[in-house]
C-alpha cells in the first residue's frame, strides 16, 4: 500500500503508473463533484459571509460586521438558537431511550420480529411534507386525535402547535414517531454482542437490570455516541417540519436554526448573513464531531481489550 | 400469579421443575404485549390519515372522533387530486427521482469501484475527504449552489436537483465500496489473465455480482428525492415545475382547512414509498445475505 510517489529510489512502476491513470478516470465524477459541489461552495459561502449581499448587486466586503451582529445584535438569532437547543435537548435523549428500547425488545427473539421491525420502521420512510400535514391534523386542538385521546381520559389538552408554550413539545413528541432508523442500528448492535457475556453474568446471578447497565449499554456506546452525533447535527438542520407545520411560528417559538438561515438567504436575500450563520454551524457541526470523538475514547467501550 | 400457585399446590412441583421455561414463556408474552401495544401506537397515525382520507367532510369534525368512514368515500381524493394538478406534480418527481437514481447508480459505483477495487496512490485520501463531507450541512453550500445555478440559467427546472447525483453521493460510494471489497481480487485478476480491461471487470464481473446492492441504493435515492422539499422549494419557482412535495406544501399554505383532500393527497404521495419499501425488503436482505459470497 505504501506507494511512494516520485521517490528516487523507487522508481513509479509502469503498473502504479496504469493504476493511478485508471483509478483516477473512475474516480473522476467524486473528484469533479467534490470540487463543484462541495469545494468551491464552502469557499464561496467563506467569503460572502464576510460581505454583504442581497443578490441584485455584487458583494460588498464588510469583514466581520456580519459576525458581529448575529453574535451581539440580533435577538432572533438566540431565540432561534434557543429553539433548537431546546428541541435538541429533549429529542435526543428521548430517541435514543425509545429506539434502544424497541430496539431491545426485538432483540429478545421474539416471533414476528421482521414484522414488528418492519411496523416500527415505516414512519421514518414517509415524506417530511405528508407527515408534517398529518401531524398538524393530529395535533389539532378542536378535531385532532391526540386531545381527543387525552379527552377520554379526562384531560384537556393544549392547543400544541398553535400554542407558544406546546409547539416545541409537540415537535419533540412527533419525532419520536420516526425514530425507527436509529432502532434498526441499535438492534443491529444488539444482534453482534457476543452470547457469552450475557450467559456468564446469568451464571452470576445477574438480573435483567444489572445485565442491561452492565453490559448493553458499555456495549452499546459507541452506537449510542455515534447516533447522538448525528441526531444533534440532523437537529441543526431541521427544517423541513418547522418550514411546513408552522413556518416558525407562533410567537417565533419553533422558529429553529436553518429554518432563520433559510429565511435569510432566500425570504430577505440577505446572502452575506445567512452565509454566515452557515460558518457558525458549519464550525459548531465540526467542533463538535471533533469533540465527541476525542472525549469518547474515555468512556465508550469499542471492544477488544 | 401468586394466588395460582397457592390453590394449586401440585402445581408448584412441575412450575419448579420446568421453571426455566416457564420463565422463557412469561418473557415470551410478556414482549408480544408490549410489542403489540407499541405497533398500535406507532400505527394510530398511519390510520388516521386514512381514515381521514375516506370520511365525509361531517365525520372528519365530529367530536369524538368517528373512526370507521361511513359511508367511505373517495370525494377527498377527486377534490385533492384536482386541486393541484397532481399529474403534472408526479410527472415532474418521477423525472428527479428517476434520473438522479440512474445518475447516482453509475456515478457512485464507479468511484467506489476506484476506490475499493483499484490500487492508486491517493485513494484513501480520497475516501476520507468524501466520508468527511457527509458532516457538512447544505445550509453551507446552498447559497453558492444556488447562484451558480442561476447563473447557468437553471433555475426553474429539476437540473439543479438532478446533476449533482451524477457526480457520485459519498453515502453511497461508502456503502458500494464496503462491499466491492467483498469480492474475491481473484475474480478480477483471473479476467485480468483473459486480457480483460478494467472497465470490461467492472461490467461484467463486479457490477452483476453488485445487483442487490444497488438496489439497495436505488431506493434510498428514491426515498431521499421523492421526499426532498428542501432543494425543490429553493430552486423551483413556477407551479408547473413543482414536484408532490413542495405541491402537497403549497397546497396546505393556501387551504389549510381542507383536512380531507390533504389527507388524500398525503396518502398518495406515501403510498408509493411503503410500496418500494415492502417491495425491495426482500432485495435489501438479499444483499446482506450476498455479502458472504464465495469466490
Amino acid at each position: 500500500m505504501a506507494v511512494t510517489v516520485g521517490s528516487r529510489r523507487q522508481p513509479i512502476s509502469p503498473r502504479t503508473r496504469r493504476n493511478l491513470r485508471v483509478g483516477l478516470i473512475f474516480a473522476a465524477p467524486a473528484i469533479v463533484g467534490l470540487l463543484l459541489f462541495v469545494a468551491y461552495p464552502l469557499a464561496a459561502s467563506l467569503y460572502y459571509s464576510f460581505t454583504s449581499y442581497s443578490v441584485l448587486q455584487p458583494p460588498v466586503w464588510v469583514g466581520l460586521e456580519n459576525y458581529n451582529t448575529l453574535l451581539r445584535e440580533d435577538p432572533l438569532f438566540y431565540k432561534t438558537m434557543y429553539n433548537t437547543l431546546f428541541i435538541a435537548v429533549f429529542t435526543i435523549p428521548s430517541s435514543v431511550v425509545v429506539a434502544m428500547g424497541l430496539a431491545m425488545l426485538l432483540n429478545l427473539k421474539v416471533r414476528g420480529q421482521a414484522f414488528y421491525r418492519t411496523i416500527f420502521y415505516m414512519p421514518t420512510i414517509v415524506p417530511f411534507v405528508a407527515s408534517s400535514v398529518l401531524w398538524l391534523w393530529i395535533f389539532n386542538p378542536q378535531y385532532g386525535i391526540l386531545n381527543a385521546g387525552l379527552w377520554q381520559v379526562g384531560i384537556s389538552g393544549p392547543g400544541w402547535i398553535s400554542d407558544p408554550s406546546w409547539s416545541k413539545p409537540a415537535l419533540i413528541l412527533m419525532n419520536l414517531w420516526s425514530v425507527g432508523g436509529w432502532m434498526v442500528i441499535y438492534l443491529a448492535g444488539l444482534q453482534d454482542m457476543p452470547k457469552e457475556l450475557y450467559e456468564a453474568a446469568e451464571l452470576d446471578g445477574a438480573n435483567w437490570w444489572n445485565k442491561t447497565v452492565h453490559l448493553t449499554i458499555p456495549f452499546m456506546s459507541p452506537y449510542i455516541l455515534f447516533s447522538v452525533i448525528l441526531m444533534l447535527i440532523g437537529v441543526f438542520q431541521y427544517f423541513t417540519q418547522v418550514a411546513v407545520m408552522t413556518n416558525g411560528g407562533p410567537a417565533d417559538s419553533t422558529r429553529v436554526y436553518a429554518l432563520y438561515l433559510y429565511q435569510n438567504a432566500f425570504t430577505y436575500f440577505k446572502m452575506g448573513y445567512a452565509s454566515a450563520m452557515a460558518w457558525l454551524l458549519f464550525i459548531f457541526v465540526v467542533g463538535l464531531t471533533v469533540l465527541i470523538f476525542r472525549t469518547s475514547a474515555r468512556h465508550v467501550y469499542y471492544g477488544g481489550q | 400469579m401468586a394466588n395460582l400457585t397457592e390453590a394449586r399446590p401440585a402445581a408448584r412441583v412441575r412450575e419448579a421443575q420446568s421453571h426455566v421455561s416457564r420463565r422463557k414463556l412469561t418473557q415470551s408474552v410478556l414482549s408480544h404485549v408490549a410489542l403489540i401495544a407499541l405497533s398500535i401506537v406507532f400505527l394510530t397515525p398511519f390510520l388516521w390519515l386514512l381514515s381521514t382520507s375516506l370520511k365525509p367532510d361531517r365525520q372528519i369534525f365530529a367530536f369524538p372522533p368517528v373512526w370507521i368512514p361511513n359511508p367511505p368515500t373517495l370525494r377527498n381524493y377527486q377534490t385533492g387530486l384536482n386541486f393541484i394538478p397532481f399529474w403534472i406534480y408526479l410527472k415532474n418527481t418521477l423525472i428527479y427521482c428517476g434520473l438522479s437514481i440512474v445518475g447516482t447508480i453509475i456515478s457512485s459505483s464507479l468511484v467506489a469501484y476506484s476506490l475499493a477495487r483499484i490500487r492508486w496512490p491517493g485513494r484513501n485520501i480520497l475516501f476520507g475527504i468524501l466520508v468527511a463531507t457527509m458532516i457538512v450541512p447544505p445550509q453551507v453550500t446552498f447559497i453558492p449552489l444556488f447562484l451558480v445555478f442561476k447563473n447557468l440559467g437553471w433555475l426553474d427546472s429539476l437540473a439543479p436537483l438532478i446533476v449533482p447525483h451524477w457526480f457520485g453521493v459519498p453515502f453511497f460510494i461508502f456503502l458500494l465500496r464496503q462491499f466491492f471489497m467483498t469480492i474475491p481480487p481473484e475474480l478480477g485478476e483471473a479476467a485480468t489473465i483473459d486480457g480483460a480491461s478494467e472497465w470490461q471487470i467492472f461490467r461484467k464481473v463486479v457490477m452483476p455480482l453488485a445487483t442487490p446492492v444497488l438496489a439497495t441504493v436505488g431506493l434510498f435515492t428514491f426515498l431521499n428525492t421523492w421526499n426532498d422539499f428542501l432543494g425543490p422549494l429553493i430552486y423551483l419557482n413556477s407551479p408547473e415545475n413543482y414536484t408532490l412535495s413542495i405541491g402537497l406544501a403549497q397546497f396546505r399554505g393556501q387551504y389549510s382547512s381542507l383536512w380531507g383532500p390533504l389527507m388524500a393527497v398525503s396518502t398518495v404521495i406515501t403510498v408509493p414509498v411503503i410500496v418500494a419499501f415492502f417491495f425491495t425488503q426482500r432485495t435489501f436482505i438479499q444483499g446482506i445475505t450476498l455479502t458472504g459470497i464465495k469466490g
